[in-house]
This record gives structure tokens, C-alpha cells and sequence, in this order.
């Protein structure tokens, strides 16, 4: 697996080119009245609304699918977990397990939770995979007002995410060279394993101190205010989306209320 | 435009009993072109580090005083830009010119002066990108210049340069060295620190060199100091120039059958179609520019890495190295890595040296004598309960090249084994392969240092750069 | 500059930041464990290996020792981890900060003074049971109390006060032997050479 840090979409298109602040609130407001409620209907409107909307962000379906897959697994953990769990067993009986019964009360619980997982979590994946992170750190200070120095210090460790990839083959690559190895003992290469990690740890550690003197080397601690280099602006058009997204999320909570099939969690 | 004033100077850092500088004194006025030398592990990276105010209190101890400017360095840091040795891990942002503005924003530039300031400063050094070129698919040498660009953008009045050359090929290091000749204005102090003194002396109007124990050991003028002390310097250490080493190279002729035989080696997008031999006591130069896959080359000839083309056969095997147990591998070929932080598994000196001679099963005693044998003649003895990752450059190196030795296997693969040495260490390494290979031994030797090839290779081998596929 | 002992310096954002992409990138790999093959260990049970989830929030505060580091650290790590894409997406910008609020608090109440292995658990086991908690009522509504929810609750405090607990202990103990901590007091205890 490598880590691809940076965006996958058109970068130019009309959402995609929205201020990343603004993205992410408007994904956030979207999303989370969508916890407040179990029935199947809202997260399906909601699904359908991104789905909707996807083609504005500059993302095709196909690539979308590479990047939600492990929602899948996701997806069966909660079934298995309602079939085993659910307080309620009410509706017609399908499948006769005694204590695990499994009746359209559980299943339309359990598909209204698996709906919801996906409509929740796609707002993020759409937002990371249209965002540049310099971009976002950049939104973040400027439009957000987060202390700049985090944002920055939390930027460049982010940069060094795909260099991990060829640090551990480096370490794994020493390893050998030096004569360790696990050959096919199971129990040793577990151990291996964890030592490499933890060599992966320390080695990014000791970079990140290198890193952190080569800031200050640069006056990143001088305690002058900083300038910005890159001007990140908050526009009409991003207050649009933000209001947008709240009218959405309103619009299909109210579609379920009036329907009568909203389930409040608590 | 800047003055340095040393008194007294000394550090020692957190965790070490001996200082790794003690007793400068030393003042470097307005404008001056100072060449810094001395024995590796004598403090010079330490020094530059101080005057750059990267020493915090809670990382060691300070003796005397430093006065930039008549300040401290830690307030006078707006005006000094140091580069390091290692140029990735000073790039901070992801794009080439994000990293060059990052320092110009932390000191408050109004933002429109900064695209100007940016492109200026990557005009003198040369760089050949646009600003959005990705900082992580530069090469060694391209980094080192957009690190020189992220500094001369401060306008700095105090310019550190900390070995900017080494690792680079002889058009990357001309290039650092034009870009530092030409960033160069009367307003600048520049202090340079290289172990090859033939190429740095352009630079430079005073050469300042540093004693091992404390102190300074000669100040002047270039010619001044090399007449003057030339013979001593050349004793102690210092690559003076002119000083000819006596060439080492085999006796005879190998015989016998090769090694270890490569042919048509190739792995996508790093190595092309590469075959040599590696024969019982000779040592083998592979030499090629930055790029042109020489570590990866030496990686599938240590059995750590598969070709994707080609194959590789050695010690008469049915099975090609890199699908040999680790510990058949240990025994027979020795790898030493271009980083030598990349090849450390212990947290102390002797520790690593013993790993080898353990895996094959020394007894304690053996090992001992193995251990303390190499330290000694690799002037680390004083460091043996160190941390590998604490040591100056130089001794990274050695140690590196050491744990290879320690296990003395029938085929040596070396990447850049002699870099960042001085020069009596540099003999001392030099003398420790020629003895291997007169005993028999095969070396294989990835350098692009020109006086090892001339003094010790009885062949060489040189990789072309790869074409390759835009991006 | 550097008089006030809670302002963070560079090395500590660096190092906090660090830490938290590290473990990004470990609960992206323990999200394909927990729902590939750890489902053969049923749900409540399952929840042994909760405690990864919240290590971040005090391995951070163990080794920067300042205001915030509980929940920078960790807040940072679940952003990392929906960044790079984990199954559970994006609610976890929302949960872990509030785990990381539950670890905080016990530092802050012990005044950003103690760092040892007792105020470790507790901290350790707090934000566990924030997380079990808000998981209860957001991931399993309708499942039964009694054999679901509560010992899922119970059984993730006490992964998290062994392995985001005594786990951070222990980890800083071995990362402090290799050097890398020597710029924080975690780390100032290594005998001369
Ligand atoms: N971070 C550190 N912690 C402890 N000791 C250190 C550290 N950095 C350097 N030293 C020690 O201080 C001494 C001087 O190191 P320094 O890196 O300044 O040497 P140098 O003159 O630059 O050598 P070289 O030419 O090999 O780069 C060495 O003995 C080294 O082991
Ligand atoms: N792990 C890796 N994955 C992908 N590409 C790599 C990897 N390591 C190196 N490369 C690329 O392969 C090419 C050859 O690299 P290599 O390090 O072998 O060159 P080299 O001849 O040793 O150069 P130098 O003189 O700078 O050390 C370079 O373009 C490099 O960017
Ligand atoms: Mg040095
Ligand atoms: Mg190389």
C-alpha cells in the first residue's frame, strides 16, 4: 500500500475548487444531523444526494469505489453484529436462530446503520481526495484562524507519510543484510515485524527532530508574525456551499419527519 | 554583512563526557570567505550548528561565548542561513517553491515580495524545475540546491554551508559550487565546511582549521596555512592539496573463476542492463552520475534486492542471491549502504559491530577481539558505547563500512565508503580493503570519489544515466 | 522566548505530529484488522483491541508534557487516518477529539505535572470509555444493553488502560533508550559515554 497524499479528482472542478475550509465544514454540517436518526430512508436520500453531487467535485464513480472499499467490511461487521445483538427482534421472522433471530426489525436496524456508515464517511472521502493538504493547512490559518504553527508542523510530518514507504523497505532490506531474518517461523516473523516498526518509529522520530531544527534554522519559532506566501480567500461562493449543505442535510432530515419514519437514536 | 566573534567556545553534547569542541577562539569580520576544516569528529557541523543558534540549552552543555553581530545567536538568527549536510530532511513543504517561500513567510516578508524573492533565489542556484515540482522526486543534488535556495532567499548576512557537496557527482557538485560562487556578494560571510580542500579553495579567502582535542589549529590565508603547516595538517588528518597518496593497487591479476557475475541486470526505472564480475582479489569501481542507479545496482549484487531483468549468480549457487537465507547471505557478502542511518539495528557502537560476528556464530572472546580490533583502527574506540545515531558524519561512515569488515565475508558490496572522511581515516579505510583484497577478497566499490578510484581500483565500471520517462 | 514552560517549542509540535501521522497510517492497518480478520472474535470481545485507538492521545502527552498534547495528538491521528481513508471515515474528525478531550482532562487535572504510570491508565482508560460510550450510542443503538453495549463498554476500558495506558509507558521507555526523546525530560535520564 502506498499513501498517496495528494488530491485525485479534477482539481478544477466547480466544488472541487472551493476553499478547503469551506469543504469541510459544509461535508461536516451535511453529515453529522445524518447521526441523529436509524431509519434506512435518510441515509439513502443523503447517499443519493453526494452520489448526486460527486460529478461537481471533479470525481468519477470508479475512483471513488478504489477508496471506499474497506467500507465494505465495515458494513458486514455491523449486520453480524445486529444479527447477534439487536435488543429488538420485531417484524415478520425470516431466519429461525432462537436468540438470533433474524426478522425485518433487525434487518432494516441493521441496513439503516450500513447506509448510514456510507453516507457519513463519504463526505470526507470526497473532501480529502479533492483537497491539497498544503491547501487545507494554508485554509486552516488563514480562513480558520488555527495557529499557524501547528498547522505547519502537522503539514510537514504529513510530507513524510510517503517516505515511510521507502524507509521501511530500507530497514527491512538492513535487516537482511546484517543476517536477521525470520525465515518461516511464524512466532519470529511476528517479532520481526514489530521490531521493524519500531525501528520505522524511531526513524521517523529522529527525522522529525532533524526536521524541527531545520525549521528553527528557518525562523519558524523567530516569534515574528508570519506572512502568507499563498493567499487562500473565503468567498460568496464558499459561504453558498457551507449554506448549501446545511439546507440539504434540513431538507432530508424534514423528507423523513414528515414521512414519520424518523428513529431518533436516544 | 555579518561579524562572528568565538571566546572560549566549547559544547558538549547532552549524554557525551568529552566536548566536541572546546577552546575557540576565533573572530571572522564582515564579508571574510572562511574554509573550515579539521579531523572528522572535531566539531566543525558542531561549531556551524552553534553559530546558527541550533544548539538549545537542554541539548547539552556551553562553554564561553558566541557573539554574532554582538548577539546571541539565538536572537541574531534572522541573519544566518545554514544548510545542512543531509538536504532532504531540511526540506519542509511539499512543493519546490513552498519550501523556498516557507522561511520568507517566518520572517514576516510582505507576501508580494515573495514570488519575486523565490524565483530569485532558484535563478542563482540553477534549478531546473517550475516552482511546483515535487520536493520529494528531486535528486540528491537537486535538493541540495533548493536547500542552498530556501537559504539565500533570507539574504542572510552569515551563510553555513555543512559539506554541500558530498554525495553529489562532479557536474552536481561543480553546480552547488557555481550556485554558491555566484549567490556570493560582498555582503555575505560565508564559513564552508569540506573535507576536500583542492575543490572548496575558490571559494574561499581563509582557511581556519580546527584541532581534534580543542582548539585552533593554523588560521590564514590558504597559501599561508598549507606552507606554512602543510606537512603537520597532511599528518593530522587534513586533505591538503598537492599531497600525493602512493597508489594500492593488486599484485597480480585475479584468477580463478569470478565471484559473483551480473548480466544484463535491470530494474524498472533504476537500473539498465547492467553485467560485470566481481573477482577474488581485485576491487571493482562502479562510478556513474547522480541517478544512474549505482545503490540500486549494488543492492541486487548484495542479494537484498531482485532484478527485474537479467539475473545475478554468485558463489557458484544454483539460487541467485536474493533468495538466499539472511544468514547464508551474511556470510558471504557484505553490504555496506549509501545512508549509513539506514543500515544501524542497535542503539550502541559496539553492540552493532558485534551483530555480524554473533550471526555466524563467533564465540564471546572472538567477537571481543574482532570488536575492539576495528574500533581502534578506525578511531572510534572512544565512541563504542555511543549511540550510531549520535556520531559526526564521518564516524557514521566508518561504522557503516565497519560492520561489514567485521564479518570479513568472501565478497564486499560498498556504497560510497569513503565519503565525508578525513584524511588519515580515509587511509585507514582505504588500507583496511587493500589487506582484504590481498588476502583474496572481492570489493565492489559504488564512489564518486576520484582519489579512491585512482589509489585503490583495479577496475572500474561506470553506470550511465538512466532516460527516462518524463514526469 | 522559551520562559514559558507550557508554550510548545518547534520539536514538540514536530514530534506530536509525527507521532499522530505514524499512528494514521496504524489505524488505517488496525481498521482492515478489526473488520477483516478480527471478526472472527465476535463484537464485545472484539473490543480488546480498542486500546490502540486511543495510544496516541497518551504517547503524545507522556512525551511533550505540555497543555494539549492529549488531544493535538490524537485529533491529529484520526485526521491523518480519514485523510488516507478508513472505514470509519470521517466521523472519527468528531470522536477523536472527544476521546482525546477524555484523556486531556485527567492531565489537566493532575496539573500537567505527573506522567506516571498511574495517571497513564487512568488517562488511558478514560478515553476509552469516552470512545466506547459515544460508539454505544452512535455505532450500536438498538442493540441490547445487557450483552452488547455494556461489555463492550467495560471491555474497551480496560484495552485501553492496558494498551493505550501501559502500552504509551512502555513505548516511551523503549524510545527513550534509542536517543530520540533526548530533547524532552521523557527521554533525559541515559547515562554518560
Ligand atoms: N547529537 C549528538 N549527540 C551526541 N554527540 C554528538 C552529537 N552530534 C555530534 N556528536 C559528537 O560530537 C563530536 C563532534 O561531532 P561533529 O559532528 O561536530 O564533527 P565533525 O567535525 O562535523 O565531523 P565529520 O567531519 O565527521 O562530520 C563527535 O565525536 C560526535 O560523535
Ligand atoms: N526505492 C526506490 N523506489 C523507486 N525509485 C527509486 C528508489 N530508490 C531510488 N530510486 C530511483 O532510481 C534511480 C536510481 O537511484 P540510485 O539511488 O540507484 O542512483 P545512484 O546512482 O546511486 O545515485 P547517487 O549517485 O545519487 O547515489 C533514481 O532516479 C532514483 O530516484
Ligand atoms: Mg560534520
Ligand atoms: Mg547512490
Amino acid at each position: 500500500m502506498t499513501f498517496t497524499t495528494q488530491p485525485i479528482g479534477d482539481p478544477s472542478a466547480p466544488l472541487a475548487r472551493r476553499n478547503p475550509v469551506a469543504k469541510l465544514a459544509a461535508a461536516l454540517l451535511f453529515s453529522l444531523p445524518l447521526i441523529s436518526t436509524l431509519d434506512p430512508l435518510t441515509p439513502a436520500i443523503a447517499l443519493a444526494v453526494e452520489l448526486a453531487l460527486l460529478p461537481l467535485f471533479g470525481l468519477r464513480h470508479t475512483i471513488l469505489a478504489r477508496q471506499v472499499w474497506p467500507l465494505l467490511a465495515a458494513g458486514a461487521g455491523v449486520l453480524i453484529t445486529m444479527v447477534l445483538f439487536a435488543a429488538d427482534r420485531g417484524g415478520t421472522l425470516l431466519v429461525g436462530l432462537g436468540p438470533f433471530d433474524v426478522t425485518t426489525g433487525v434487518l432494516t436496524t441493521a441496513l439503516g446503520l450500513i447506509l448510514r456508515l456510507f453516507a457519513i464517511a463519504l463526505p470526507g472521502v470526497i473532501v480529502f481526495a479533492t483537497t491539497d493538504p498544503t491547501d487545507l493547512a494554508d485554509a486552516l490559518v488563514q480562513n480558520a484562524k488555527a495557529p499557524a504553527r501547528f498547522a505547519i508542523g502537522a503539514l510537514a510530518a504529513f510530507r513524510l507519510l510517503p517516505l515511510l514507504n521507502a524507509e521501511w523497505q530500507m530497514l527491512t532490506l538492513a535487516r537482511r543484510a546484517r543476517g536477521v531474518d525470520a525465515g518461516r517461523n511464524p512466532i519470529a516473523k511476528v517479532r520481526l515485524f514489530g521490531a521493524t516498526a519500531f525501528a520505522l518509529l524511531v526513524g521517523a522520530l529522529r527525522r522529525g527532530g532533524r526536521l524541527a531544527v531545520a525549521m528553527d534554522a528557518r525562523g519558524f519559532d523567530s516569534g515574528i508574525a508570519r506572512t502568507y506566501a499563498r493567499r487562500q480567500t473565503f468567498t460568496g461562493a464558499d459561504t453558498l456551499l457551507v449554506v448549501g449543505a446545511i439546507g440539504l442535510a434540513a431538507a432530508v432530515l424534514a423528507t423523513t419527519i414528515t414521512l414519520g419514519l424518523f428513529r431518533p437514536i436516544i | 554583512m555579518s561579524k562572528v566573534v568565538l571566546r572560549g567556545f566549547g559544547w558538549r553534547h547532552a549524554g557525551r563526557r568529552a566536548w566536541a569542541v572546546r577552546d575557540v577562539d576565533l573572530r571572522i569580520d564582515h564579508g571574510e570567505r572562511v574554509l573550515l576544516l579539521g579531523p572528522s569528529g572535531a566539531g566543525k557541523s558542531t561549531l556551524l550548528a552553534a553559530l546558527a543558534g541550533l544548539l538549545p540549552d537542554d541539548s547539552g552543555e556551553q562553554a564561553g561565548t558566541v557573539e554574532i553581530d554582538g548577539r546571541s545567536p539565538a536572537d541574531a538568527r534572522d541573519r544566518v542561513g545554514i544548510v545542512f549536510q543531509d538536504p532532504q530532511t531540511q526540506l519542509v513543504m511539499a512543493r519546490s517553491g513552498d519550501d523556498v517561500a516557507f522561511g520568507l513567510e517566518n520572517r514576516g516578508v510582505p507576501a508580494a515580495e515573495i514570488w519575486p524573492r523565490v524565483g530569485d533565489a532558484l535563478d542563482r542556484v540553477g534549478f531546473p524545475y517550475p516552482i511546483t515540482r515535487s520536493t520529494a522526486a528531486l535528486s540528491g543534488g537537486e535538493a541540495q540546491r533548493l536547500a542552498l535556495a530556501g537559504v539565500l532567499a533570507l539574504r542572510p548576512g552569515l551563510l553555513l554551508l555543512d559539506e554541500p557537496t558530498a554525495n553529489l557527482d562532479p557536474a552536481g557538485a561543480d553546480l552547488v559550487r557555481d550556485a554558491i560562487t555566484r549567490s556570493r556578494d560582498h555582503d555575505t560571510t560565508l564559513i564552508l565546511v569540506e573535507h576536500r580542500v583542492a575543490e572548496a579553495l575558490p571559494l574561499v579567502d581563509r582557511v581556519v582549521v580546527l584541532e581534534a582535542g580543542g582548539g585552533i589549529r593554523a588560521d590564514g590565508t590558504p597559501e599561508m596555512v598549507f606552507t606554512a603547516y602543510g606537512n603537520r595538517l597532511a599528518e593530522e588528518g587534513v586533505w591538503v592539496p598537492g599531497f600525493r597518496i602512493s597508489p594500492r593497487k593488486a599484485a597480480a591479476p585475479p584468477t580463478g573463476p569470478p565471484v559473483a557475475r551480473a548480466e544484463n541486470v535491470t530494474v524498472d526505472q533504476r537500473v539498465h542492463d547492467v553485467s560485470m564480475t566481481a573477482d577474488e582479489g581485485e576491487v571493482l569501481a562502479v562510478t556513474g552520475p547522480n541517478g544512474a542507479g549505482k545503490s540500486t545496482f549494488a543492492l541486487v549484487l548484495g542479494g537484498l534486492l531482485a532484478p527485474t531483468g537479467g539475473r545475478v549468480s554468485a558463489f557458484g549457487d544454483q539460487r541467485p542471491p536474493h533468495r538466499w537465507r539472511a544468514a547464508t547471505l551474511t556470510s558471504r557478502i557484505g553490504s555496506v549502504f549509501q545512508n549509513p542511518e539506514h543500515q544501524f539495528v542497535t542503539s550502541r557502537v559496539a553492540d552493532e559491530l558485534a551483530v555480524g560476528p554473533r550471526r555466524l556464530g563467533r564465540s564471546a572472546d572472538e567477537t571481543a577481539g574482532i570488536v575492539d580490533a576495528l574500533l581502534q583502527r578506525l578511531r572510534l574506540e572512544k565512541l563504542a558505547a555511543a549511540n550510531p545515531y549520535t556520531l559526526s558524519g564521518g564516524e557514521a561512515r566508518r561504522l557503516s563500512v565497519a560492520t561489514a569488515l567485521a564479518t570479513a565475508p568472501r565478497l564486499l558490496v560498498l556504497d560510497e565508503p569513503t565519503f565525508g572522511q578525513d584524511r588519515r581515516t580515509w587511509t585507514e579505510l582505504v588500507t583496511l580493503l587493500a589487506a582484504l583484497r590481498d588476502e583474496g577478497h572481492a570489493i565492489v566499490a559504488v564512489t564518486h570519489d576520484d582519489d579512491f578510484v585512482q589509489t585503490l581500483a583495479d577496475r572500474t565500471v561506470s553506470l550511465g544515466r538512466l532516460s527516462r520517462r518524463p514526469s | 522566548m522559551a520562559t514559558n514552560p507550557n508554550r510548545w517549542r518547534t520539536i514538540d509540535i514536530v514530534i506530536a505530529s509525527i507521532v499522530a501521522v505514524a499512528f494514521g497510517v496504524i489505524f488505517w492497518a488496525w481498521g482492515l484488522l478489526w473488520n477483516g480478520p478480527a471478526d472472527a472474535i465476535p463484537l464485545p470481545g472484539r473490543a480488546v483491541l480498542y486500546g490502540m485507538w486511543l495510544v496516541p492521545a497518551v504517547l503524545g502527552a507522556l512525551i511533550v508534557r505540555k497543555p494539549g498534547a492529549a488531544f493535538y495528538t490524537l485529533t491529529l491521528a484520526s485526521l491523518v487516518s480519514v485523510a488516507i481513508g478508513t472505514s470509519w471515515g470521517w466521523t472519527l474528525v468528531v470522536q477523536g477529539p472527544l476521546e482525546a478531550l477524555g484523556a486531556e482532562l485527567i492531565f489537566a487535572a493532575f496539573a500537567y505535572k505527573v506522567y506516571n504510570l498511574p495517571v497513564a491508565l487512568l488517562a488511558g482508560a478514560t478515553a476509552g470509555i469516552v470512545a466506547s460510550v459515544y460508539d454505544a450510542l452512535v455505532w450500536y443503538p438498538g442493540t441490547s444493553w445487557a450483552s452488547m453495549r455494556l461489555p463492550y463498554i467495560l471491555i474497551t476500558a480496560a484495552s485501553s488502560l492496558v494498551i493505550a495506558g501501559l502500552g504509551s509507558l512502555l513505548l516511551v521507555r523503549a524510545l527513550a533508550q534509542t536517543g530520540v526523546l533526548d530533547r524532552f525530560a521523557a527521554g533525559r535520564s541515559r547515562a554518560l559515554v
